[in-house]
C-alpha cells in the first residue's frame, strides 16, 4: 500500500463517518461542525485529485463561508432540537412508519450505485500521469471558455442576495412578512 | 493507488447518505446540510472524472456547484428563518399552509 493509498482511505472513512454523524445527530449545531469535518476530508481528497484550486476553494468557501451561515442561523433560530416529545423519545432514525422507506430507498441507492460502478469489473480505471492543476490553467479556461457562464454566475448571485433580503426581511411595519 | 472507481463509489456512498439524510430527518436545518453533503458528492465525482479525463473542465463545474450552492444557501436559510418566525417550528410536517 501506498502513502496515498493510505490517505484515500483514512480521508474516505472520515467523510464518510463525519456525513452519516452530521444526520444522525439530533443537535444542528453539531451536524454543522461535523460536516465541517467532512469537508475538511473531502478537501483532502482533491489534493490527492491533484486538484489544489478546487481544495483550497472547498475550505475557504464552503467551510470558511457557507457553513459559518450555516451555523448563524441554527444560532439565531436559538431552536436546535426537533421538539416534540415523540422526537425527543425516538431517534431520528430509528423512527417508524414512512421514514423508514427511506431508510430502504437509501440502502437500495448504496447497493445500486456500488454495483453499477464495480460490476463490469476489469481495469478500474487508473488516472493517467499529465493532470490539469494549475491555477493558471484553470483561471485561463474559466475566463475564455466558460466566461458567458462567468458573467451568469453573476446574475445568480445578485438574484440569491435580493431573494434572501426580501425573504428575511420585516416589512415597513416591522411585521414579519 | 486508488483509481477512478474508487472515487466514483466514495462520491456514491456520500450522495446516498445526502439522500438518506433527505428522507428521514425531520428537520430543515438538517436537511439543507444533506443537501450539502450531495452536492459535495457530485462535486468529488466531477474532479475525479476531470483528472481521468486530463482536464481542468472537471475543476471549473466544481467551481459553478460551489456558487450554486451559496445561492441555494443563502435563499433556503432566509426561507428557513421566515418560517420559523411564522410558525416557531423547524418540522415540514408543520408547514402544511399549500397541502391539498
Amino acid at each position: 500500500m501506498t502513502a496515498e493509498t493510505v490517505l484515500f482511505y483514512v480521508f474516505a472513512a472520515v467523510a464518510v463517518v463525519a456525513s452519516m454523524l452530521v444526520i444522525a445527530q439530533r443537535n444542528p449545531i453539531h451536524s454543522v461542525l461535523l460536516l465541517i469535518a467532512s469537508f475538511g476530508a473531502l478537501s483532502g481528497l482533491y489534493v490527492l485529485l491533484e486538484a489544489p484550486f478546487v481544495a483550497v476553494i472547498q475550505i475557504i468557501v464552503y467551510a470558511g463561508a457557507i457553513m459559518v451561515l450555516f451555523l448563524f442561523v441554527v444560532m439565531l433560530l436559538n431552536a436546535p432540537h426537533e421538539e416534540t416529545g415523540h422526537d425527543l423519545a425516538v431517534h431520528p432514525l430509528l423512527r417508524p412508519g414512512p421514514l423508514r422507506v427511506g431508510g430502504v430507498l437509501a440502502a437500495a441507492l448504496v447497493v445500486e450505485l456500488v454495483w453499477a460502478l464495480t460490476a463490469h469489473g476489469g481495469e478500474s480505471g487508473a488516472f493517467p500521469s499529465g493532470a490539469v492543476s494549475s491555477v493558471a490553467a484553470i483561471g485561463r479556461s474559466l475566463f475564455r471558455d466558460y466566461s458567458f457562464q462567468f458573467e451568469v454566475t453573476s446574475v445568480l448571485i445578485l438574484v440569491a442576495m435580493v431573494g434572501a433580503v426580501v425573504l428575511a426581511s420585516r416589512g415597513p411595519t416591522g411585521r414579519a412578512r | 493507488m486508488p483509481a477512478l472507481n474508487h472515487y466514483l463509489v466514495l462520491s456514491a456512498i456520500l450522495f446516498s447518505i445526502g439522500t438518506a439524510g433527505v428522507f428521514l430527518r425531520r428537520n430543515l436545518i438538517t436537511i439543507l446540510l444533506s443537501i450539502e453533503i450531495m452536492l459535495n458528492a457530485v462535486n468529488l465525482s466531477f474532479v475525479a472524472f476531470g483528472r481521468a479525463l486530463g482536464s481542468a473542465d472537471g475543476q471549473i463545474i466544481v467551481f459553478f456547484v460551489m456558487t450554486v450552492a451559496a445561492a441555494e444557501a443563502a435563499v433556503g436559510l432566509a426561507i428557513v428563518i421566515s418560517l420559523f418566525r411564522h410558525h416557531e417550528s423547524l418540522n415540514p410536517d408543520q408547514f402544511t399552509a399549500l397541502k391539498w
